[in-house]
């Protein structure tokens, strides 16, 4: 019997009074509970409720990544950003803590830090990014008073502390790493935070951003905008500034021209996928990104396995966004279930993003795109006429970002 | 019970076994649940809730979004990215779903 029929029948057994057989349902693993991962887990026990679905995250709640350079400037509170994963228990959703350390892919199964193998018909890897610490020198040894906070968590307290132990006068450095990295506009909504952060609290201090490349890479003209009109004498930008180095004994950071000191340095690293994907063969590209096929999300290093978000190899004008890998994680619960069912997967999915971005504690600008499949490019390509940018920052917008905010963590979460 | 009557229970009591189009207007309609809420149900009040709507209010509105007849930040520009095969899905999705 294949699994389809067997399912089937299952289900009528259950409706029967009977016990469903447990043994025999198909099982999904998702590894990450973050916008990919969590959305991906929620979806396909929304969709298909005969699969099992396990999902492994090693912190035990969610920390939004959206939202959190509003924690920096104040304008929101950590508990704002935080969210339990009650919500996709309730869905049947198995949650594990513990992290995922290793992938067998001929024995279809992922290995947990604190013990235990756990068996997957598919396995979903939605790892996040993690950092190439080395590629600036000194970095490894200043982690403790050097933050990069471009995951929310704990660095997003401490870098908070450091902003509100400044003096009045200060310079905070935030540098940028070449791109493509997460968050695209990230960077400038936070020199924009910490900006509106100064201006209320310590006038004087300055917001230096160094980025590696040559100009804003999102939203480019709203962002300066804001800068001009709001920041004027607070922001500085600098670009092609590539930092190659840091020092924290006498607290500065290195360019290729010059050595620049800070009273906050906020340095954020190149990055790649997330480490379970290197250590799992899932990194296809230039050492750092997963290759996937647009239809499934599948792996174009593995088989069976599917990658989902930041970590992925972008499509052509894909932003590395929370918004995105909630898109990729329906697709790729869809896709999933259709394979487990026998069936083929959507030929044509669609896929598309909006990111805002907080110019204050208010105001409001967005990029948005939408992006459908090309079977002659085999890939996904954002449509020519849509998409775009704000025509300018507006409180309305303000109140459509908090609420995407809300809106997207209940549709991952709840 | 036999096996073909088990299915034949499981297939008048599961509208699971959702057509391609079925799954595709689903599928379509998930990629408006991120500001939308989960099957159109908004969470929230400054964004509506799509769940319920009628679907040629939904087809009407997304053309007006389209065509620039109704001013919009984002909308406008989203609409845009979808066919209008596309839309009728999307649309007759949500109607079909209870607020």
């Amino acid at each position: 019997m294949k699994r389809r029929d067997f399912l089937k029948a299952s289900a009528a057994l259950s409706l029967a009074g009977c016990a469903t057989p447990g043994a025999s349902r198909a099982r999904v693993v998702v590894v990450g509970g973050g916008f990919g991962g969590a959305t991906a887990a929620k979806y396909l026990r929304l969709w298909d409720p005969g699969i099992d679905v396990v999902m492994v995250e090693r912190a035990g709640s969610f920390t939004s990544c959206p939202i959190s350079n509003l924690v920096l400037g104040g304008n929101r509170t950590m508990e704002q950003i935080r969210h339990g994963y009650d919500g996709l228990r309730k869905r049947g959703v198995q949650v594990v803590q513990d992290e995922a350390v290793a992938v067998d892919a001929a024995a279809k199964v992922v290995k947990l830090a604190r013990g235990g193998d756990l068996r997957y018909d598919r396995l979903i890897v939605s790892p996040a990014v993690d950092f190439f610490f080395d590629q600036i020198e000194g970095y490894a040894a200043s982690q403790d008073r050097i933050l990069h906070a471009w995951k929310a968590g704990e660095q997003t307290i401490a870098l908070r502390r450091q902003l509100e132990a400044m003096k009045d006068g200060g310079v905070y450095v935030l540098t940028i790493p070449v791109a493509p990295y997460r968050c695209p506009p990230g960077p400038y909504e936070r020199a924009c935070q910490v900006a509106h952060y100064f201006k209320l609290a310590k006038p004087r201090s300055k917001v230096l951003l160094l980025d590696a490349n040559p100009d804003v890479t999102s939203k480019g003209p709203l962002f300066k905008r804001a800068w001009q009109e709001l920041y004027k004498d607070i922001v500085e930008y600098r670009g092609n500034a590539r930092v190659i180095g840091v020092d924290a004994k006498s607290m500065t950071v290195r360019t290729d021209f010059d050595t620049i000191p800070g009273d906050v340095l906020n340095v954020v690293p190149p990055q790649r996928a997330g480490d379970i994907a290197l250590k799992s063969g899932l990194i296809t590209h230039n050492n750092r990104w997963c290759d996937v096929d647009w239809r499934t999300l599948e792996s174009k290093a593995v088989k069976h396995v599917h990658v989902l978000g930041d970590a992925t190899l972008s499509a052509s004008g894909m932003p590395k966004s929370g918004h995105m890998a909630n898109a990729q994680g329906k697709v790729c619960a869809a896709a999933v279930i259709a394979l487990l069912n026998d069936r083929a997967p959507d030929p044509n999915p669609v896929m598309s993003n909006t990111c805002y971005s907080f110019v204050s504690d208010r105001e409001v600008i967005h990029v948005a795109s939408v992006h459908q499949y090309d079977a002659a490019q085999n890939t996904l390509l954002p449509v020519k006429g849509a998409g775009g940018v704000s025509s300018a920052r507006s409180e309305q917008e303000g109140a459509y970002a908090w609420s995407w905010a809300r809106n997207i963590w209940a549709d991952m979460l709840a | 019970m036999r096996l073909s009557v088990l299915l034949a229970m499981a297939f008048a009591v599961l509208p699971l076994g959702a057509t391609a189009q079925d799954s595709a207007a689903r599928s379509l309609a998930a990629s408006c649940a991120a500001c939308h809420g989960s099957d159109g149900r908004s969470v929230t009040t400054e964004v509506i809730a799509l769940a319920g709507l009628p679907k040629q209010h939904i087809v009407s509105q997304m053309k007006a979004f389209r065509d620039g007849t109704r001013p919009a930040t984002v909308m406008h520009q989203l609409a845009r990215g979808y066919t209008d095969a596309q839309i009728d899905l999307v649309a007759g999705y949500f109607a079909a779903q209870r607020k």
